[in-house]
């Protein structure tokens, strides 16, 4: 899994029906300081995360797999709110 | 796989439930001669052999590895630590 920043949401009224109710989100990577590091990207929600938070996400065809039984077509997934990072 | 060394643990109160009960760490690619690796950036792993921070170990990035590993089969998991190292021997 991966850092980022959620950084906005994205909208979209004509879309897969598998995508329906779903949050899709503005991702900025991160580096474990919190500067932002690489391209943007959008990916669906499953734990109810927002603007300014710090979360992890999965990528590629496992990122689906949160939604089972569903079947969303996605390839990045937020799947965890970051509290803290202990070093 | 991915010789890489722990850098932290994540804590995170929301995640999705598969999960729960994984310690997630947060780990630095490494280089043959252990330096961190300058192209390749810290990425969060699920833990399955209770490595701390401070362990070289081995990453898998694929996701049916990781997620069996973890016993968590058909979850949204993409990496795992699969391994600790003890020590890596080089040809000559």
């Amino acid at each position: 899994m991966q850092l980022a920043r959620v950084v906005g949401r994205v909208w979209a009224t004509v879309k897969a029906p598998n995508l329906e109710g779903r949050t899709l989100l503005l991702l900025q990577p991160i580096t474990p300081d919190g500067s932002s590091k690489g391209r943007r990207l959008v990916a669906v929600d499953a734990v109810g995360a927002g603007a300014g938070e710090t979360v992890y996400w999965c990528r590629g065809r496992e990122s689906s797999l949160a939604f089972l039984p569903d079947e969303v077509p996605t390839d990045a997934t937020v799947v965890a709110i970051i509290d803290t990072i202990s070093t | 796989m991915i010789i890489a060394r722990v850098i932290g643990e994540v804590v995170a109160t929301r995640k999705h439930s598969s999960h729960e009960s994984r310690k997630a760490l947060l780990v630095q690619p490494l280089t043959l001669d252990g330096a961190d690796d300058d192209r390749r950036d810290p990425v969060v792993a699920l833990d399955w052999v209770d490595a701390g921070v401070g362990d070289r170990v081995l990453l898998v990035a694929e996701g049916w590895s990781a997620m069996t590993t973890v016993e968590r089969p058909t979850s949204p998991i993409d990496m795992a630590v699969v391994a600790v190292i003890d020590s890596i021997d080089l040809a000559p």
